[in-house]
């Protein structure tokens, strides 16, 4: 039993008092955030990287605190999204369809608790999954070379662009911004400076952090400076919080199949917990039929995208652990905190810093449970988060960003790029162009141009190495579907909209 | 339709600006004549690739917000960018009051509550950082001598700054 005796040794790492105590912080800090209309998991643990970083806090602990945000932020999310009708971020749309209309028929706790449970269920299963898929997956990846790496890289952009978004090349063009930003700066071959235009402050390149909390944290405030701060007032009054039992018990097929589509729409590089919601409640819709009712606010509509959103959340973290691809924005600011702390994930991680694997994973399964029992008993102190005004909500949070940049870096260029990538990020979201191949691009930028430049150093040139053995042939072949296949499947899977009052 | 093709051809340009300073990049012996150049061209191509299709097929017109919205978002940037370059000679109490306030004005269009707000969350979040997170180099206010001031404002000015 492999599996026992590495998890022993991963709840040796977290089970210390210390990092309990930071995984309870995190959680609870989490669910805040991911409750707060405006503020998702993305931008959140964006946010938190920098100041986490300043603290001092070495691998582990880090990395605890983070995913414990992280997983709070993805049960938070559900909250606005049931009582306020707002989604936190792009997964949290599918439950709004259901939950909302619930919780106007007055049954907001039962909604936010069966979405608790469902959170816990998805989750769990998906560690789980995790657990098993992952050190397999690892040893397959030694078989990669630079030509199977870079036709990976290829496949997160195109499946990112192909199915998380409305237009293809909007989603292509977000992502030739991101590669080409990361160009910027020394080259490591050759020690000569690229595309700095003679500025000096670029010769270290475009800090990653710095984009995405431009992009994702900056950008917000002025979308709530265009709305004045609308919609942010609570919907529906949330009475009574009691444990529907029945109603859990009844929907408990729908909770472990909905665990599983997300977990496998987690998996696939670049898709992430956006295809993993819709794909649950999709699978749960056309299970239940006409007579299913959903849509109009019942307990499957709710568990199922809750279910699917956070098991896409912990299968996203199999190709971010394995391969060092991410499958999803919130595990590219994941990705972003490893590269923080020096921990480059890859097959070698498994290898080499087992206990970093490992106790992210027992870290996983506590900051589960722990979330489990601080979200049904104290729904309601989080609920009254919601009713924090925007105007000190937006002021404060863009001030933590500053303060997190500049606490890294110390330096006036820093800040100033971050307030661009906030314009940046504003028009585009505008123009409907995806932010987050953006993020990726940045991120993978470098390793994906080493892959091409050792594929062709080795190949002395020759371009049809890239396609010479049948794993980089298979995804190339699957990046392609991936872009391609959602221009003619848009008419037939047509996203739900938003219920409107 | 404007809007994507306005979008489209300010991409297109500057995916061939980027070709164009592509061709250009520095080589030597270590990294041989060709691979620097190679991925930043193959991105400016596909770039330009997509800049040109979304021009041809442009999506309808998001809601562009009001003249008026534009001018608070102007406000915005500008006291963002100032908040940046002060943060270093005034420490950080003072222009976190000034740009937290000026922000939550902006949301709120409310000059008392706002105020308060920017003092709130000025001394709140330097007791945060300072004493419960430890943040070195978060400092509660400098007297900055004129010429380090203007130095920081000038920063801001084109061609002036440094």
């Amino acid at each position: 039993m492999d599996i026992l005796a590495n998890l022993a040794i991963g709840f040796g790492v977290a089970l210390s008092p210390y990092t309990l105590f930071l995984a309870v912080c995190g959680c609870f800090l989490g669910t805040i955030i991911g409750a707060l209309p405006g503020l998702g998991p993305s931008n959140g643990v964006a946010i938190l990287i920098p100041i986490t970083f300043t603290l001092g806090l070495d691998a582990t602990s880090a990395l605890v605190l983070m995913t414990s945000v992280y997983y709070g932020a993805m049960y938070g999310g559900r909250i606005s999204s049931i009582l306020l009708n707002i989604p936190g971020d792009e997964p949290a749309l599918m439950t709004t369809l259901d939950g909302y209309p619930m919780a106007k028929q007055g049954r907001a706790g039962d909604a936010l608790v069966l979405s608790g449970v469902a959170s816990f269920v998805g989750a769990f299963l998906a560690t789980i999954g995790l657990m098993l898929l992952a050190p397999t997956l690892a040893r397959v990846a030694f078989l990669f070379g630079p030509a199977e790496y870079f036709a990976l890289y290829l496949l997160a952009f195109c499946t990112l662009g192909g199915m998380a978004s409305n237009n293809q090349a909007k989603a292509a063009l977000a992502a030739c911004i991101g590669l080409g930003i990361a160009m910027i700066g020394v080259d490591s071959s050759s020690g000569l400076p690229r595309m700095t235009g003679g500025s000096l402050h670029l010769y270290d390149g475009v800090d990653f952090l710095v984009a995405i909390v431009g992009l994702f944290a900056i950008a917000e405030l002025f979308f709530f400076i265009e709305s004045h701060g609308k919609g942010s007032s609570i919907g529906v009054i949330l009475d009574k919080v009691k444990i529907p039992w029945k109603e859990i018990f009844s929907t408990r097929w729908t909770m472990l199949r909905a665990s599983g589509v997300g977990f496998i729409a987690g998996i696939l590089p670049g898709a992430g917990a956006s295809l993993g919601s819709f794909l649950a409640y999709m699978t749960e819709k056309s299970i239940a039929g006409e007579k299913g009712g959903f849509g109009t606010g019942v307990a499957k509509g709710v568990v199922a995208p809750e279910a699917g959103n956070n098991a896409a959340a912990g299968g996203a973290l199999v190709p971010m652990l394995t391969l060092g691809v991410p499958g999803s924005g919130t595990t590219a600011v994941l990705l972003a905190l490893l590269m923080t702390l020096n921990i480059t994930p890859g097959p070698t991680l498994f290898t080499e810093r087992p206990e970093v694997v490992w106790g992210l994973i027992a870290s996983l399964l506590i900051a589960n449970v722990v979330l489990l029992l601080m979200n049904v008993p104290m729904v309601k102190i989080f609920v009254r988060v919601l009713t924090v005004p925007a105007w000190i909500l937006l002021p404060g949070v863009t001030m933590v960003s500053f303060v997190g940049i500049y606490s890294l870096t110390g330096s006036y260029f820093d800040l100033l790029m971050m307030v661009g990538f906030g314009i940046l990020g504003y028009f585009l979201r505008k123009l409907d162009v995806p932010t987050v191949p953006v993020i990726l691009g940045i991120l993978l930028g470098g390793n994906m141009e080493d892959a091409l430049r050792r594929a062709m150093t080795l190949s002395d040139g020759d371009v049809t190495y890239l396609f010479s053995s049948p794993i980089s042939i298979g995804l190339w072949v699957a990046a392609i579907a991936g872009f391609v296949a959602p221009m003619f499947l848009r008419s037939i899977l047509k996203k739900p909209q938003a219920v409107t009052d | 339709m404007a809007s994507d093709r306005i979008f489209g051809l300010f991409t297109l340009i500057t995916a061939v600006a980027y070709i164009a300073a592509a061709t250009q990049i520095q080589t030597n012996f270590f990294s041989g004549e060709f691979l620097p150049k190679l991925f930043p061209l193959l991105i400016g191509g596909v770039a330009a690739l997509c800049s040109l299709t979304i021009m041809f097929r442009p999506d309808p017109d998001p809601e562009w917000p009001a003249s008026r919205t534009w001018v608070s978002m102007g406000i915005a940037v500008v006291v963002l960018a100032v908040y940046a370059v002060l943060l270093t000679p005034l420490g950080f109490i003072a222009p976190t009051i000034f740009a937290a306030g000026i922000l939550s004005y902006q949301i709120s269009n409310r000059a008392g509550v706002s105020a308060l707000a920017g003092v709130g969350l000025s001394l709140g979040l330097f007791v945060l950082f300072k004493f419960a997170l430890g943040l070195g180099n978060i400092v509660a206010y400098r007297i900055p001598t004129p010429e380090k001031l203007w130095n920081a404002i000038s920063i801001l000015i084109p061609f002036v700054g440094h």
